[in-house]
């Protein structure tokens, strides 16, 4: 590694440390109903919004109706995903006259979009059309990721407040993160990006003359403003088939930065919001640094693993599948990135990555995208974990569990466990299925190891709804449609459900008043600890799984043999 | 409480015992009860129909054999664990009605009287009780009057009187006469008494799991469903490994392979130890003479973060001590001292004996004997509330010195044409101000000054309150003094508030203060008048001489009325919990090394090409001989470790009053780094001594 590569990631941590705070006071005054710098801008369109939708705004909910709004919601989303693409052809802004999508391919994207998933087993640039990416697409973008932000504020409500069944409002948070927190962001950085180069425009695809004389489509479309909302809601879902290694999607090293910024940006944000809100901020801070630890240790295992790599090319480090004008330490550093918070962007291909740096990518993804994770979802998803964390240590203090004055019971236990058990269930059941069963196996490209990890990929990244793929598996299959389409149901709703239970559940409950007998969720001990539950709990199912996929491969590996 | 009971490890009668009670307790109906447990027992039951299917066609596997004992072993001492707690329990219950059959009672035959036991008293059998005697049941006075010391359920020192007729002739079992003789009727039926019925709760009753408990079985149950997982696709992935590494399918792994790693991923420790906890829980609170009516009391009590606590009893000590004397104008001190000292030579209360010291102490005058003097004991009476001696002095003169209430000593110098000084009365009434009880010491006619009674912080309480204050629990007085008696009170005790001049009404109301801003309260009660309180409170601890009312409001009751105890009955919560949490951590904790063993030895031909050993071999850190012994070892140090924990579920991890923090950080260190290493260790010892064989 070269100095420079220390620096860029120094500065990027840097950075996003800076940026935490100020944009998390930001969206604290945005959901606590405080005057903020946005409501004078977009104040008449929140209203609008209500008054369209029937809503009032002040009326707040039990968790069950939240619950029930949120369904209904991404419900009629999906329904309308997987008309406009199955009705493409009679649409407009179709300027390449592309078919219908197949019902199981379209199946599979709705869902993907809806979910936050953003699973591509289509290439954008040959089946979508600029009607669907703009209306469909990026839509769901903006939504699934205020999905995400809606089901974290009703924690945080349940969790600050007491002896109440009212955990907020589902359609004021939706449209308040979307309003405030998502567009302006978005107006911003697509702007931004669009400086750099990445393309925005209605255009036809171009057809060029290249220098070998070579006749060339270029596709076109309106992507800068896809591409802002995919990174920041973690979307990931590319404009173009190669995602942000393409050229138009990101054109700099500039853009390359500030998009693996803006995947980080919000949901490290959202720690510090959260701190402000439950009231106490050193907690939200405990979260971010429990986090950070955990991107850094994946790094750190992912760059020594594609610096020291091969034995077969004497070690030299590994370029496939990155790209040149990115090398080595942007392409690590991204693919972490992309893998920790659930945005599944990829700027270069997960699947020539070295076993291990492809198990780290496995890992962050197994673990329940946690690591930051997506808009919402990885602080939700860090929440269960805590409560896991705060159950089995907290009684070591000698005191029955309780987060954050919140008596952790049995029902909120029975909840916690149900989210993990979802992941868990999705990844393991599917690969298994996938890994012996013929429809399974035709997707493959590669053998040995290396084809169980691309299949173990694919399926944890759908129930971690992160999105990237180890391409080297054909997932746009019947089978794989379906079965992922389904993991990615799993892996969203299988977490949001019992989490909103849960914010339900505490809402009822007395606040314990903090005392120096109560386990302290704000410091180094903590943070110790929710690492290693995490690990130990959120990681230990999968070490079967993981020892026959990338560490035999990387043991293989080492002894010479490469698949 | 006399003989405590044998409940040692070794008792060979509870070993025994509870080695039958594990092989009954194989039974799926009670095994189910315990999930965790019961997954093994069905791995154990499938693993021994396989290894007789093998014996029927002719090929017994000895390795799938031994998998198949170890499982058993791992049942076996789970329900061993049980057993042993329950076998404890039971012996601790069995002691308690032994010492309670042992008080005795004088019951009145007719004019006769026969010594019974207190158990063997009927409703409506008369009993006498005279200086001295415990009283031995609930019951009324029926004939004559007497002074009772009832502090452990008033908490006040000064002895009350009971007498026939009215309502002060209800006495209580427990309370002790000091002086006069009289008769009482009881009132309650043998075997019926509140204590009785809890000791059958303890022992008969079916164990209720506690709010805590069905949590943690919750998750336990969770997490086996996630490794249940883990385990069954594994095969899957084999299928594909072995047809990528160009191996038969015929190699895949056996279900005894899959049973053993499934049983050693699950929390079987903790599984195993559980019901052991919480039933030594209990009886860690019986050792200490305090029963609780249920186990949801004790996980409470872990819980409490305010405590309420009688002044009386429980900071002070019951009794009033003399800490000063106060002379009448013309006496000197030192007269004063002596005239004192000689009305209490005889006196074998406390304040007697408090008087008799500080004389010494202070003016070195030492004890006499009162024969020597020519002297006769006038003790203390219901009737006279004044104690002392008839003094013959050498002239033949008789001179009476008395000491008593300033009431008792007025009118005894007045009917001796004597007067009451005003200055006397001033000071009188300045002590009890303070909160102190003045005692007036007469000779004759003539007042010689006061003796002040002072209520005295009980030694080391302070500090007490200060490692409570560390653990984050509060403590607040309550008394009957006045505000500035309680304040002085309260700084030298190093409460953290207090409540005087408190009504029953008071101490309910301040309960249910705390309780609205999140605080569980915990509370020692006696009276009648404390049964709202107790019953409001999270942890009731109702004293056992504590009238019946109170008894039931609350959900613990103290054998020993001792007010301190409270404080015990948090530590043993608090206890109780750490060693759930720590056992918990220590299982998942455990499963590193398990996997590092079990992993390789079952991977160890994929990949292999024609070498037989494949890269997965690399994992084998911890070097173990076969991959037959490393499951083999792993299985095995599953079971043992259960065995070899159980002292420590039974005892509890040792429990210090020190902050959260620390609490944990020690706890984590020991059984959460522990738990990490041990498995690694224990597994290559176990593999070394298979190997070896």
């Amino acid at each position: 590694m070269t100095p420079q590569d220390f620096i860029q990631i120094i500065l990027y941590i840097a950075i996003l440390l800076g940026l935490t705070p100020i944009l998390g006071t930001y969206m604290d005054k945005v959901f606590t109903g405080k005057q903020h710098v946005m409501r004078p801008v977009f104040g008449w369109l929140e209203r609008l919004t209500y008054r369209f939708v029937g809503v009032d705004p002040l009326e707040e909910t039990n968790w069950k109706s939240y619950t029930f709004s949120l369904l209904m919601f991404n419900f009629i989303g999906f329904v309308f995903v997987f008309l406009i693409q199955r009705f493409q052809t009679y649409l407009p802004l179709n300027p390449a006259n592309l078919p219908n999508v197949s019902w199981h391919s379209a199946l599979n994207t709705s869902i993907s979009f809806v979910t936050n998933t953003n699973w591509q087993g289509y290439a954008g640039e040959t089946t979508m059309s600029y009607f669907i990416q703009m209306i469909g697409l990026t839509v769901q973008n903006f939504v699934s990721a205020a999905t995400g932000i809606a089901v974290i504020l009703a924690v945080i409500r349940g969790i600050s407040r007491k002896s109440t069944d009212k955990i907020g409002n589902f359609w004021t948070d939706l449209t308040r993160s979307t309003l405030y927190v998502l567009l302006p962001l978005s107006i911003l950085f697509a702007i931004v990006l669009a400086g750099q180069g990445v393309v925005q425009n209605f255009k036809s695809y171009e057809t060029v003359q290249t220098l070998q004389g070579v006749r060339q489509v270029i596709p076109m479309g309106p992507a800068a403003s896809q591409i802002a909302i995919k990174q920041l809601g973690t979307n990931g879902g590319g404009f173009f088939n190669a995602n942000s290694a393409h050229p138009f999607e990101n054109p700099t090293p500039f853009s390359n930065f500030l998009q693996m910024l803006a995947i980080f940006l919000i949901p490290a944000s959202l720690t510090y919001m959260y701190g402000k809100m439950v009231g106490s901020a050193r907690h939200g801070w405990a979260i971010f640094s429990t986090m950070l630890i955990l991107f850094l240790a994946g790094l750190s295992i992912s760059l020594y693993a594609e610096y020291s790599a091969n034995p077969v090319f004497g070690h030299l480090p590994l370029m496939e599948g990155k790209e040149t004008r990115f090398g080595i330490a942007n392409s690590v550093l991204f693919s972490t990135i992309t893998t920790d918070a659930s945005c599944g962007a990829v700027n270069a291909m997960h699947d020539s990555l070295s076993p291990l740096s492809g198990m780290v990518a496995i890992i962050n993804m197994m673990l329940g995208e946690i690591i930051f994770g997506g808009v919402g979802a990885g602080l939700y998803g860090m929440v269960v974990f805590i409560i896991l964390t705060v159950f089995i240590a907290g009684l070591m203090v000698g005191r029955t569990p309780e987060y954050l004055g919140k008596k952790i019971g049995a029902f909120e236990v029975q909840m916690a466990i149900i989210a993990n058990l979802a992941t868990s269930f999705a990844i393991l059941v599917f690969t298994a299925w996938a890994s012996v069963s013929s429809y399974g196996l035709v997707s493959l490209n590669n053998a040995g190891p290396h084809g169980f990890s691309e299949i173990l990929y694919a399926y944890t990244s759908a129930a971690g709804n992160n999105g990237s793929a180890f391409a080297g598996l054909n997932a746009n299959t019947l089978f794989y449609n379906l079965t992922l389409g389904f993991v990615m149901l799993i892996g969203r709703f299988g977490v949001i459900i019992p989490v909103l239970a849960i914010a339900g559940s505490m809402a009822g409950k007395n606040i314990t008043p903090v005392s120096s007998g109560t386990f302290r969720t704000d410091n180094w001990l903590f943070i110790g600890l929710l690492i290693g539950v995490v690990l130990i709990v959120g990681g230990l199912t999968y070490f079967p799984a993981l020892s026959l996929g990338p560490v035999a491969e990387h043991l293989l590996m080492n002894s010479g043999i490469s698949f | 409480m006399s003989t405590k009971p044998n409940t040692s490890l070794f008792n060979k009668k509870i070993l025994l015992q509870a080695s039958k009670d594990s092989v009954i307790k194989l039974n799926p109906v009670i095994l189910i009860k315990n999930p965790v447990i019961f997954i093994v027992a069905v791995g154990s039951f499938l693993t021994t129909i396989i290894v007789f299917m093998g014996m029927m066609q002719g090929n017994f596997s000895s390795f799938n054999f031994q998998i198949a004992i170890w499982l058993w072993f791992t049942v076996l001492f789970a329900n061993f664990a049980e057993a042993i707690a329950e076998g404890r329990g039971k012996a601790q219950a069995e002691s308690l009605r032994n010492n309670r059959t042992q008080t005795k009672a004088r019951k009145m035959m007719g004019k006769q009287e026969v010594s019974i036991f207190a158990t063997e008293l009927k409703k409506g059998d008369i009993v006498v009780c005279e200086t001295g005697d415990v009283i031995p049941s609930d019951g009324e006075v029926i004939e004559g009057i007497a002074s009772v010391d009832e502090s452990a359920i008033t908490g006040e020192s000064a002895p009350v009187i009971r007498e026939s007729g009215g309502d002060r002739s209800a006495v209580t079992g427990g309370t002790k006469v000091i002086s006069d003789k009289i008769l009482i009727c009881i009132s309650t039926e043998p075997g019926n008494t509140f204590i009785d019925r809890m000791i059958a709760l303890v022992e008969g009753a079916k164990r209720q799991k506690t709010p805590n408990e069905i949590a943690l079985s919750i998750l336990l149950s969770g997490l086996s469903i996630i490794f249940l997982l883990a385990v069954a696709t594994l095969p899957a992935f084999f299928e594909y490994s072995l047809i990528a590494s160009g191996l038969p399918l015929s190699q895949n792994l056996t279900i005894p392979v899959l049973i053993a790693l499934l049983v050693c991923l699950i929390p079987t420790t903790i599984g195993g130890l559980l019901s052991a906890i919480g039933i030594s829980g209990m009886d860690r609170l019986i050792q200490r003479n305090v029963i609780a009516t249920s186990g949801r009391a004790i996980e409470a009590a872990g819980d409490v973060d305010v405590l309420l606590l009688d002044k009386t009893g429980t900071i002070t000590l019951g009794n009033r001590m003399a800490t000063d004397f106060i002379p009448a104008e013309g006496v000197t001190v030192e007269e004063l001292a002596n005239a004192a000292q000689i009305s209490s030579l005889s006196d074998e209360t406390p304040e007697g004996r408090s008087i008799v010291i500080l004389a010494k102490e202070k003016f070195g005058i030492r004890g006499r004997e009162v024969h020597q003097l020519n002297a006769a004991f006038i003790p203390f009476t219901a009737q006279s509330r004044m104690s002392g001696v008839d003094l013959k002095a050498e002239d033949g003169a008789l001179h009476k010195i008395r000491k008593g209430s300033s009431e008792a000593i007025r009118s005894f110098v007045q009917n001796n044409n004597g007067f009451y000084p005003q200055k006397i009365h001033e000071v009188v009434v300045e002590l009890a101000r303070l909160g102190a009880t003045p005692l007036v010491v007469a000779e004759d006619k003539k007042v010689l000054g006061v003796v002040h009674l002072k209520d005295i912080v009980k030694g080391g309480i302070k500090q007490r309150f200060a490692e409570l204050r560390k653990m984050g629990i509060k403590t607040i007085m309550i008394t009957g003094d006045n505000a500035l008696t309680a304040a002085a009170i309260a700084a030298e005790a190093g409460v953290d508030d207090f409540m005087a001049e408190a009504t029953p009404e008071d101490k309910l109301r301040r309960i249910r203060e705390e309780q609205a801003k999140g605080h569980l309260v915990g509370m020692i009660g006696d009276g009648t008048n404390d049964a709202p309180a107790l019953a409001q409170a999270d942890i009731g601890i109702a004293m056992n001489t504590g009238t019946q009312a109170a008894r039931e409001a609350g959900n613990m009751v103290d054998l020993d009325s001792n007010p301190t105890k409270l404080i015990e009955v948090v530590e043993v919560g608090k206890q109780l919990l750490m060693t759930r949490g720590a056992l918990t951590t220590f299982s998942i904790a455990n499963d590193v090394a398990k996997y590092f063993a079990i992993i390789p030895a079952i991977a160890l031909s994929l990949y292999a090409g024609k070498s037989g050993i494949g890269p997965l071999s690399a994992l084998n850190v911890m070097n173990l001989g076969s991959p037959q012994s490393a499951i083999l070892s792993a299985v095995i140090f599953n079971a043992i470790i259960i065995i070899l924990l159980v002292p420590l579920a039974l005892k509890g991890v040792r429990y210090r009053p020190v902050s959260a923090n620390a609490a944990l950080s020690r706890n984590l260190l020991i059984f959460g780094l522990g738990g990490f290493i041990a498995p690694f260790a224990g597994i290559k010892l176990i593999d070394m001594i298979i190997n070896f064989w």
